[in-house]
């Protein structure tokens, strides 16, 4: 996952009123195969939600969730496998733990931490990564648009 | 290693307040491996302190973003003379000796330090340090099993323990501070050393810590001279030398 590969995925033309950024971090064993289930299914989720493919949750660094807000969301969400079934044994308890982290760091620079979650679910839970991408969706409109985006 | 924990966002920022290009300068030595200073660090704290900038302060900053493998060796800092021409000011995530080691080598570029530096510790357990050391100059490991009262007894008393030592807990915070003399006890016990703990100590010789100001170590044999210098010591200790000869001679 590059730099610019972030960049795109944040940088589309915003539609009329207040759509947000959300980029999700998925991983590729879980929330990843089940965005694609739903697809199959055509189950219907945001648009606006960005996925980025990482080969585990694991993989997601602190610096990776603040250089998404830095190039402009408004929202980022990571979404790894059930707690004790990460394909790399504990990827998704290192990425909750760096969440948490990166939270303290969005509030102390006054971005706020409820525009960061991390959720878990499993590749065949595509109704759940519907429902999880509809409430980081519903949160960060009623937010309205990152403090660093109004300036 | 040397242990550190970084300054709070809004310290570092009003800091750098008047200035638009700043570099933050790592440090692959200690403060890398207690996750305060290396270069993921350094990267955090770019992408944090930029964002805080710009909602606080109101503008954009440039961040130039550069480790270097020790910050207390001056072979070290010509690696970022470069970087330091270019920028306005520089943050340093180095422990307090880095920074001051920045100051000698760049009279003209103002240097922050953006990491509080604790002490001399190790790792108990993954993200967790606890300090060992006090840097007093007068090690007296050797007479206690190798635990040292002076960096890990709330009291640094010599002889202990006091009667705050509780089930092996300290009265200042008997939930998490072990009273180090129970655990001096406890080791010396276990390597068969125990009547160590009946030898009252005397009162410490502190001069080795803060007295006289600065501390310095030298190694006579590798302190480099000038050619000349080096010369006229050497002429000078010949000589004593052959006055001590031949006042052997003369006595013998």
């Amino acid at each position: 996952m590059s730099d610019h590969q972030e960049q795109v995925a944040v940088k589309e033309k915003p539609a009329e009123g207040f759509v947000p950024k959300i980029v999700a971090f998925t991983c590729n064993f879980c929330a990843y195969a089940a965005a694609d289930l739903a697809g199959s299914t055509r189950t219907e989720y945001p648009v606006n939600i960005k996925l980025i493919r990482v080969p585990c949750t694991g993989r997601v660094d602190v610096v990776h969730l603040l250089k998404a807000f830095e190039h402009g969301a408004d929202g980022v969400y990571v979404a790894g496998c059930l707690e004790g079934n990460c394909h790399f044994a504990e990827g998704n308890y290192w990425a909750k733990r760096r969440v948490r982290y990166a939270k303290k760091i969005l509030d102390e620079i006054g971005v706020g931490s409820r525009r960061l979650e991390m959720f878990n679910l499993s590749a065949a839970m595509f109704g759940r990564f519907v429902e999880v991408a509809n409430i980081m969706n519903d949160r960060i409109t009623e937010m309205g648009p990152s403090p660093l985006n109004k300036k | 290693m040397i242990v550190a924990e970084q300054k709070p966002m809004e310290e570092i920022a009003e800091m750098i307040k008047d200035f638009n290009k700043i570099l933050i300068l790592g440090c692959g030595g200690c403060v890398s491996v207690c996750l305060s200073g290396g270069e993921k660090e350094v990267g955090i704290m770019a992408s944090a302190l930029k964002m805080f900038v710009k909602n606080n302060q109101n503008r954009d900053i440039e961040i130039k973003e550069m480790t270097i493998s020790r910050q207390c060796d001056w072979e070290y800092f010509d690696m970022v003379k470069d970087a330091m021409a270019e920028v306005e000011a520089c943050v340093c995530i180095g422990c307090g000796a880095g920074v001051q080691g920045l100051v000698d080598v760049y009279p003209n570029v103002p240097i922050f330090p953006g990491l509080n530096t604790g002490g001399l510790a190790v790792g108990k357990v993954p993200g967790v340090w606890e300090e060992r050391c006090a840097g007093c100059g007068n090690c007296i490991l050797h007479l206690t099993g190798g635990l040292c009262p002076i960096a890990r007894c709330s009291k640094h008393i010599l002889n202990g323990p006091c009667g705050g030592s509780e089930k092996g807990m300290c009265e200042v915070d008997p939930k998490t501070i072990e009273c180090v003399w129970h655990l001096i006890y406890e080791r010396l016990k276990s390597i068969g050393k125990l009547d160590n703990i009946y030898k009252i100590m005397p009162m410490k010789d502190w001069s080795t810590s803060s007295d006289g100001g600065v501390r310095h170590l030298t190694r006579e044999d590798m302190a480099k001279l000038d050619a000349e210098e080096e010369h006229k010591k050497n002429v000078e200790l010949e000589k004593k030398a052959e006055e001590a000869e031949a006042a052997a001679k003369s006595q013998g």
